[in-house]
């Protein structure tokens, strides 16, 4: 490992410095995808990662963040994974939207995941664009933007970075690996592959394959992408465009699964946005339209569209009992892992049945598993907002396995 | 699928949690099914060292048994049990649930399956009081321990000790240890050997240790 090198970049650490305002901070997404404010750590061309695809890719940078501290014998690390369109700013202010940390109210001192207790770590995935390596990265060969060169990566291939990063770090076996979503997939990954490095296993709101719906809806959205002429074949950084109605479109669309009917109801029903009466013509008449353009226009800002076409494919490719023999079980068989499967009542996404058939691969290898079904209107979203009785489920069972698995309390916050 | 008279005991614990405690082996691997509030299984963790994991149907006593640390899983004796593999546990329990299942020779079949022992406990329909209820009133017998009027109560399928019995032999479980609690919660039988038929009659609850017979599945 002696040929790792570590850029610590523009910031320091989180919380060691007085926290300028987030317009300040405000960074472009490109900016941000070459040079990551976050720490990062560059492997060598001489260390490619192997891919599923039968290619390789080298060199490759991994951008994570962490909370808290690392404990003495190493025992209390709990690594997030993050979904399709989240990054590894999970507690810290994102440098390009200037938003606060996505799960800020799940993660920090005295929260359901006390950074008193725990340190956490997020990375940016393989593919993604927060400065991790992915198709808006400087392709060595070329000194382009890999753009459609980049290869097809698979969840199994982002979980083999994080197993990279991990590694760097020092960590020989996780507490706990834990995400929502394409997150949740990640989860069982490392539960499948890399079982003894894993304590605890949370996936959230996820299923052990991306369902022919699922896939249907990618599908639109790169379509909607790849329809857009400014997406130019995919070479767009190198022409100077942007396709930004294509990926408005594709999140436009996805926008609307991570919802539910109740939701959108309840949120906007019919109500008209800033009129009095229908305009007889296609401006946004309705609230919930104007609320999906804003959706649409702001993502476009933050996410890059090659990439979205890559991670969404490497959902679609997602079936983990297809590298089983077609026995989600057998992914399982002599698992040690304790798990913590929550789904929620309103996601039409990844549907309560679909954790199901993950907690029924789990019981029919006798492993030691917790299946929490939440109730919730809130839809796929859920798992990101506060549900009380989620954040009480995830604390139980962390902070229970974390105290049979002898890591010390939360220290008070002196 | 919990009878509700369930949540009426909760602390101290129950004399058939402690029954049950006193049948399990320290260090054993335990699925309680119909766990409930998951009073039983923090029982045993905390006495018994036990591997200790549960099912159960409602919602919200899922989430609060998880939230206090328990291994628990929302789901159904009836459609659950089938996915656990043969010998997966010591001990499978079902504690006065099986009256509340649809298919409760299934589920007995499968507690025997997937546990080396099982252990049940169900009210018992064949206690003298419930008997009078109906001879007396011609009505569908309410009592403390079955608080339900008919078109209100979970319980689908209660049997008698008699019945439970005949059951037993019907899939060939072995019944190591039986034993019926009057109404006050005290062990019938404790000191005098008593037929199956007193038993019968006096018991309001009734807890089973069933085996395997060898050879049988």
């Amino acid at each position: 490992m002696a040929s790792v090198t570590i850029e610590p970049s523009r910031g320091t650490a989180p919380g060691t410095q007085a926290t300028p305002s987030p317009e300040a901070l405000k960074r472009t997404a490109l900016e941000e995808a070459i040079s990551p404010t976050s720490p990062s750590v560059t492997f060598p061309a001489s260390e490619p990662l192997e891919l599923d695809c039968g290619k390789s890719i080298g060199p490759f940078t991994v951008a994570y963040e962490t909370a808290g501290t690392l404990n003495a014998t190493k025992t209390n690390a709990i690594l997030l994974c993050h979904a399709l369109t989240m990054d590894q700013y999970f507690f810290r202010t994102n440098p390009v939207t200037g938003k606060p940390g996505w799960w800020i109210d799940m993660i920090g001192p005295g929260k359901p995941i006390d950074t008193n207790r725990f340190f956490v770590i997020c990375a940016n995935i393989l593919g993604g664009c927060m400065g991790s390596t992915g198709p808006v990265s400087i392709n060595p060969a070329t000194q382009l933007h890999y753009g459609l060169d980049f290869p097809v990566i698979t969840i199994r291939d982002m979980v083999r970075a994080q197993v990279r990063l991990i590694d760097h770090l020092g960590i020989d076996r996780l507490f706990a690996v834990l995400g929502g979503s394409m997150g949740g997939m990640q989860v069982l990954e490392w539960a499948a592959h890399f079982g003894d490095r894993v304590h605890c296993a949370v996936p959230i709101a996820t299923a052990a394959w991306h369902s022919a719906q699922n896939i249907a809806f990618h599908e639109v959205g790169r379509q909607a992408v790849m329809a857009d002429p400014e997406w130019a074949q995919g070479r767009y950084q190198a022409e100077g465009r942007v396709p930004r109605r294509g990926l408005a479109v594709a999140r436009m669309a996805a926008h609307i699964t991570y919802l539910s009917e109740a939701a959108l109801h309840a949120k906007f029903g019919r109500n008209l946005q800033d009129r009095d009466s229908r305009t007889f013509s296609f401006s946004a008449d309705f609230q919930v339209e104007s609320y999906l353009r804003h959706q649409g226009s702001t993502f476009v800002d933050r996410f890059d569209a090659n990439s979205y076409l890559y991670i969404t494919r490497a959902m679609d490719y997602f079936d983990l009992a297809g590298e089983f023999d077609g026995v989600l079980a057998n992914a399982f068989r002599g698992t040690k892992t304790r798990f913590c499967v929550v789904s929620f009542t309103s996601d039409w996404l990844y549907p309560t049945h679909e954790s199901r058939k993950i907690v029924q691969a789990l019981n029919a290898v006798a492993a030691n598993v917790s299946f929490v079904e939440v109730e919730s209107d809130k839809g796929h979203d859920a798992f990101l907002l506060e549900e009380p009785v989620f954040f009480r489920t995830i604390s139980g069972f962390i902070n229970s396995a974390a105290s049979r698995h002898g890591i010390a309390p939360a220290r008070s916050a002196a | 699928m919990l009878a509700r008279h369930e949540d009426r005991a909760l602390a101290p614990a129950r004399v058939d949690h402690l029954l049950i405690a006193n049948l399990i082996k320290p260090g054993a691997r335990v699925l309680d099914v119909g766990c409930g509030d998951g009073a039983l299984l923090q029982l045993l963790s905390d006495r018994k060292d036990v591997d200790a994991r549960g099912v159960e149907i409602e919602r919200e006593r899922v989430n609060a048994c998880v939230a206090r640390g328990l291994s628990v899983i929302q789901g159904d004796a009836d459609q659950d049990l089938d996915a656990y593999p043969d010998d997966a546990f010591d001990y499978a329990i079902l504690s006065l649930t099986i009256q509340a299942t649809r298919n409760p020779r299934k589920v007995l079949s499968n507690l025997l399956r997937i546990g080396r022992h099982a252990i049940v406990s169900f009210p018992n329909f064949g206690h003298w009081r419930v008997r009078t209820k109906l001879l007396m009133t011609g009505r569908m017998p309410v009592t403390e321990h079955l608080p339900d009027t008919w078109y209100d109560t979970p319980n689908a399928h209660l049997c008698t000790i008699k019945d439970f019995a005949d059951l037993c032999r019907l899939v060939d479980a072995r019944v190591e240890r039986a034993v019926a609690f009057n109404a006050w919660g005290q062990q019938l039988g404790t000191w005098v050997r008593l037929p199956l038929t007193i038993h019968n009659l006096l018991g309001e609850k009734a807890v089973f240790l069933l085996s395997r017979r060898p050879g049988k599945k």
